[in-house]
């Protein structure tokens, strides 16, 4: 199984509450996945200055002269919020890559849950409602922002084999479903120059659609590509700076429906994820269709 | 008409107290709020009464149903009347996958769209559908009939055996085995019972349908083909 949820705000008003929101209905997807749940949140950006979430198991020591050594090491400054196990770095847009680079040298035991201007990256083992109340998602703001509660079937219980999956600046993707052929995509992704911290099959996924993107394909033709090049059982839901996107395999047998109103474009596993969204019971619901790309792009 | 709030009072109490009714009951009218998506309402009833449930339903509403009336005044999830032994369905908004699945008898309507596998391997059940139905739909389908107000996606009817399928808009692509028949006047007679107790005879005549049902080359054995088994 696995449950997805997503969120797409049209309506700046809603904006404060995207958190509330996207926490209520990634706990309602608590029995789909009650292995670990993950959210990435794409917030306003701050003009000049791009956003490093990284994760440790090792929290407090890691991460209380990290702002200081980074900042060092790449000559700027940087600020730091720490929330459990994450911590938000904060630094100039144009020291992204390099700070990326650095962190593995600076921190070796930190790991990037997520570099962008505006995507921040949580995700831990545990039920959805505990590690929803870990990171405070509840309080975060944002313009979208996708969710996953993981039954894990293809790689092991860990907070690196959670989702969302990052493998490009600002670009997420959650999956429910399984790959049959992320090995062979992952080795054809390696000599194309893409990197993989994990042996998971959505991590293949994530990293196909970055490198499209790379390659200078809009959203919609990277979604279009899974259906010709990854084979097996699959939704994905993908974010990216300003667009949100969802596609299911041929054979559609995950489940999902969305709803849109005015205000927002919403995606659940399940209907029941959305029940409690602002105006749901006027809300155009439908299931989307097999081998359909959708997206919503700002 | 008994009024159940599933929010309030939980599902095993909602099915515990349907499937009680059993035989003459004066209690036959009941009407369940805030189903808010839940799995498994309604599911087993056996009992001529009629229920109500004001909003949409997730997984398995009204499975294995035995002669009760549900209504879904809503959209229904997937697996909807899965395995109706006898007794009707109402579904007021869309049904997601395998809707009526396996069913033995009954009548199953979807006044929306129907997804993918509707009526996948249906046994006995009578099933209309307003609108569309998706791809894979009445798959290794036994006996009963569909009829669908609209269009059928990809592989309709794939390994069929001796359902009799209606369709009349169009069809993106038949399954294996699964051909184009005459519709003869039995059929048409058919079919008029089928849109009346569908709700559907003000929106579509018999004569606009095509019927579609098996070449019978793939479930009975042929000689020649020995080799291949």
């Amino acid at each position: 199984m696995c449950g997805i949820v997503g969120l797409f705000l049209k309506d700046a008003s809603l904006e404060p509450k995207l958190g509330a929101m996207l926490t209520d209905m990634l706990i309602t997807m608590t029995d789909r996945g009650p292995d670990s749940a993950g959210i990435a949140i794409y917030t306003r950006p701050e003009k000049g200055k791009a956003k490093l979430t990284v994760q440790s198991a090792n929290a407090a020591e890691d991460f209380k002269t990290l702002a200081a050594d980074l900042g060092k090491a790449i000559g700027a400054m940087i600020t730091i919020v720490s929330k459990d196990t994450h911590a938000v770095l904060t630094l100039p847009s144009d020291m992204l890559d390099a700070a990326r680079a650095a962190i593995r040298e600076v921190r070796p035991t930190a790991r990037v849950m997520s570099a962008g201007e505006e995507i921040e990256i949580y995700k831990e083992v545990g039920l959805p409602k505990d590690v929803a109340r870990r990171f405070d998602v509840a309080h975060m703001s944002g313009t979208h922002g996708i969710g996953h509660t993981r039954m894990a079937t293809e790689s092991a219980v860990t907070t690196m084999g959670a989702h969302p999956f990052s493998t490009g600046s600002d670009q997420c993707l959650v999956h429910n479903g399984s790959l049959s052929n992320h090995n062979s995509v992952r080795r054809t992704l390696k000599d194309a120059g893409m990197t993989f911290e994990t042996e998971n099959d959505t991590e293949v996924a994530a990293a196909f659609i970055s490198h499209k993107l790379q390659e200078g394909s809009k959203l919609g033709e990277a979604m279009e590509a899974t259906l010709t090049d990854l084979d097996g059982f699959f939704t994905f839901v993908v974010g990216t700076k300003n667009g949100f996107g969802v596609v299911r395999d041929p054979i559609a047998c995950k489940p999902a429906v969305m709803a849109e109103t005015d205000q927002y474009v919403a995606f659940g596993s399940e209907y029941r994820a959305m029940v409690n969204l602002p105006g749901i019971d006027t809300a155009r619901v439908w299931e989307p269709e097999p081998a359909t790309v959708y997206f919503w792009e700002r | 008409m008994q009024t159940f709030d599933l929010e309030a009072q939980g599902l095993r109490a909602l099915n515990s107290t349907l499937h009680a009714l059993k035989g003459q009951t004066n209690e036959t009218a009941w009407e369940i709020i805030n189903p808010k998506g839940s799995h498994a309402i309604a599911v087993g009833l056996d009992a001529p009464v009629d229920v109500t449930v004001r909003g949409s339903t997730g997984y398995y509403c009204a499975g294995m149903n035995k002669q009760a009336t549900v209504r879904v005044k809503g959209s229904a999830g997937p697996g909807v009347a899965e395995n109706m032994m006898s007794g009707t369905v109402i579904i007021d908004g869309d049904a997601s996958q395998y809707a009526g699945a396996t069913g033995r008898g009954g009548l199953l309507v979807i006044k929306g769209n129907a997804s993918s596998r509707c009526g996948i391997s249906m046994k006995g059940i009578d099933i209309v559908v307003h609108g569309n139905i998706g791809h894979m739909s009445a798959f290794m389908a036994q006996s009963g009939s569909m009829v669908v107000l609209g269009d059928a996606g990809e592989a309709l009817g794939d390994s069929l055996y001796e359902a009799k399928l209606f369709v009349r808009g169009s069809v993106k692509s038949l399954g294996a085995d699964c051909i184009e028949k005459e519709m003869r006047p039995e059929h048409l007679e058919l079919l008029a019972d089928l849109l009346k107790r569908g709700e559907a005879d003000g929106k579509a005549k018999p004569e606009e349908f095509k019927r579609y049902g098996s070449a019978r080359k793939l479930y009975t054995f042929n000689i020649d083909n020995a080799s291949s088994y």
